[in-house]
């Protein structure tokens, strides 16, 4: 029986062929809002409906919700993936976003025990181990010290990980959406430390999570005193539940399960701990048998969100190519973007603001024809960078390292404007 | 004639110095300090050298019992794992193989992740419900279906940082990466020589879920 594995998502041949149609009847749906076929009572020159009424007032909607016509705009989730939907992952409709600010509720989540739903006066944050004075924290004391504001990408080890082995699944989301952006405000661990002190042997940090899964991950001292955070809001409103309300910490530019959710404590140690997140998950198996351990930062990466499957060419004629670039290691550079399946490339351009560790937009301007196109696009980093193809990554780590694929994607556009994501070789 | 004042001074003084050298002032003077019972509560984590190992002991005939009651229903009595639920037992000699079996036994570096990992989360829904007892005698009978341990050793926290794993040494540090030809920001950008093959289609394999039409 084959099997391909995805961190505890198990796929053997009978999951495959259970498995029925794709996204191509979706995406044809999407036909109908093509505006010749469209035989509408409101477009010129008649009154629109909403023209001759009154709409809701102020109160209807507290907490504004996205308009009903968006509710295709959706986290999806693969169901065979995982056995329970409490530890699984769900992903992020990069294709239906603009911009580089993923709003709250289509963060992608990833759980191992499900969303913890925490009474923010119970929430406590212990620091332990090798400081001056171990200490307790309210939220109430985490808000009161000194605050930053700052945008990163979270974007999970796994993301594309069901790709190692071939093109799987049949859309930008499922491929690629293991990844948000969002502005976090909170306090840097560098300055929660001014109040415990810390030992001079202090070189390691266990963040432990307070949910049913006690997500534990290692963390070195370096990092944590260079940009982590603990957070406490998102977007400029508190943290979601599923994002862990009410605080997070914040790894900006590595994997995203060492973002411990639902933080409740963090130990100073003089060596790694060695958790079951950073041995038996997140540890990247080579074709040899051995595995790289600690893996963090996640490589320049970028993706072309439309045209891709859930976004097909509707018309001839001029078109916006759009994507998104993201570094780990600091700033995007510049994203490249082919037609041919890499044979020739050209410049895309890149939309301010350009921030490090942050999605950055692009676009590019093309014709088509009714050609068929093999579009993808490729990220340069500030370290000069270049995100590599498949063959490349295959070549030095097999295709059984599950994490951190970040290779070039193909985007197949045939004749009639629909979109496959294939594989080349 | 000594000046016990100015000896007092100075002890006074040393003291208050030494206190500041060695454990810093507060800055902001937030949050209060832990009581050691509060973090003796919440500090579960146990190191690869067995440090924070909580005192208890178990074996594989004990645990075999409590593994069947409260794991198998989801690992499978002998650890294979039922339907998609993890499997932690087996999968020797498979991970340089095209379809790697990592378990407890055949990947897991260290024994007490295995104690950590169980106590801290499993069984699954019912996070820190298991006894240190039990959670040894759990690890024990891992250990043991792994064949790492006999069947009556005594698993205890003065021996679960000695354990020695099969695929101790299987992991490689530092990350090399980045570990693709350095190129300097200069890739190719006209006719390059790429391969342009169509060799595999999502659409083909046909795993995407169906959108909801409704
Ligand atoms: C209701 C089903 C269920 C039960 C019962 C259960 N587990 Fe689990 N177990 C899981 C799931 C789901 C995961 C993966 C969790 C995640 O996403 O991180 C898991 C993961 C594990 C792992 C880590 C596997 C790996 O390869 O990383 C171990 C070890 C484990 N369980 C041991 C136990 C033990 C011991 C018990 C009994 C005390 C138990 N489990 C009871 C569902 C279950």
């Amino acid at each position: 029986m084959k099997k391909y594995k995805l961190n505890n998502f198990k796929l053997n041949r009978r999951d495959l062929l259970a498995g029925t149609a794709s996204l191509g009847a979706m995406t044809f749906a999407s036909k109908s809002v093509l505006s010749d076929e469209n035989k509408s009572k409101n477009l010129p020159p008649n009154l629109p409906e909403w023209t001759s009424e009154l709409g809701e007032g102020v109160d209807a909607n507290p907490y504004g919700m996205p308009s009903e016509f968006e509710k295709n705009v959706i986290r999806r989730n693969v169901e065979w993936l995982t056995a329970s939907t409490e530890s699984s992952v769900n992903f992020t409709p990069i294709q239906d976003l603009e911009g580089i600010v993923t709003p709250n509720g289509l963060c992608f989540e990833r759980h191992h025990g499900g969303v913890s739903i925490i009474n923010p006066k119970d929430f406590r944050l212990m620091i332990n181990g090798l400081v001056d004075r171990e200490m307790i924290f309210t939220l109430e004391d985490l808000k009161r010290f000194p605050q930053v504001n700052k945008f990163y990408f979270l974007e999970c080890a796994a993301n594309g990980g069901m790709e190692w082995r071939g093109s799987q699944l049949n859309g930008c989301q499922y491929t690629f959406g293991m990844i948000h952006n969002v502005q976090y405000t909170g306090v840097k661990l560098s300055d929660l430390i001014l109040e415990t002190g810390l030992k001079p042997k202090a070189k390691w940090v266990l963040a432990e999570g307070s949910d049913s899964s006690g997500m534990t991950r290692s963390i070195p001292i370096e990092k944590i005193l260079d940009d982590c955070i603990i957070a406490w809001a998102m977007n400029g409103e508190a943290l979601r539940s599923e994002q862990g309300y009410p605080a997070r910490l914040i790894v900006p530019g590595w994997e995203g399960n060492m973002w411990v959710k639902w933080i409740r404590r963090l130990e100073f140690g003089d060596m790694p701990y060695m958790t079951r997140e950073e041995t038996s998950k997140y540890t990247d198996l080579l074709s040899d048998g051995k595995a790289r351990m600690f893996t963090w930062v996640m490589d320049a990466k970028s993706v072309v969100t439309s045209p891709s499957p859930e976004k097909p060419i509707l018309h001839k004629g001029i078109h916006q190519l759009r994507g998104l670039a993201w570094s780990g290691r600091g700033k995007i550079k510049r994203v490249d973007v082919s037609l041919d399946g890499g044979k020739n490339w050209k410049t895309a351009e890149l939309h301010e603001p350009i921030m490090s560790k942050s999605l950055a937009r692009f676009t590019f301007p093309f014709e088509w024809n009714g050609q068929e196109l093999l579009i993808q696009s490729r990220a340069i980093d500030e370290t000069n960078y270049v995100q590599p193809t498949i063959q490349e990554l295959q070549k030095i780590r097999g295709v059984n390292s599950i994490y951190h694929n970040n290779s070039i994607a193909t985007w197949l556009v045939s004749k009639t404007g629909k979109v496959d994501n294939v594989r080349l070789g | 004639m000594f000046d016990w004042v100015k000896l007092l001074t100075l002890i006074i003084t040393s003291l208050f110095f030494m206190n500041s050298v060695f454990a810093s002032e507060r800055k902001f003077n937030l949050g209060k300090i832990a009581l050691k019972k509060e973090v003796a509560g919440w500090d579960i984590d146990v190191r690869p050298d067995g440090k924070g190992a909580p005192i208890g002991k178990g074996n594989a005939i004990k645990g075999e019992e409590i593994y069947a009651e409260v794991c198998a229903s989801c690992h499978g009595d002998f650890g294979e794992g039922i339907d998609r639920w993890p499997e932690l037992v087996g999968g020797h000699d498979s991970l340089d193989t095209h379809d790697p079996i990592k378990t407890t036994g055949s990947y897991w570096p260290y024994a007490s992740t295995i104690y950590d990992y169980i106590y801290r989360a499993m069984p699954f829904g019912a996070a820190q419900s298991l006894s240190h007892d039990e959670t040894y005698q759990i690890v024990a009978y891992l250990l043991y279906m792994n064949e790492i341990i006999e069947e009556d050793f005594e698993l205890t926290e003065k021996n679960i940082g000695k354990i020695k794993m099969p695929n101790r040494n299987g992991f490689l540090l530092p990350d090399p990466r980045p570990d693709v030809k350095i190129i300097n920001g200069k890739p190719c950008m006209k006719n390059c020589t790429v391969p342009l093959k169509i060799i595999g289609k999502a659409r083909d394999i046909d795993v995407t879920p169906e959108e909801n039409k409704s």
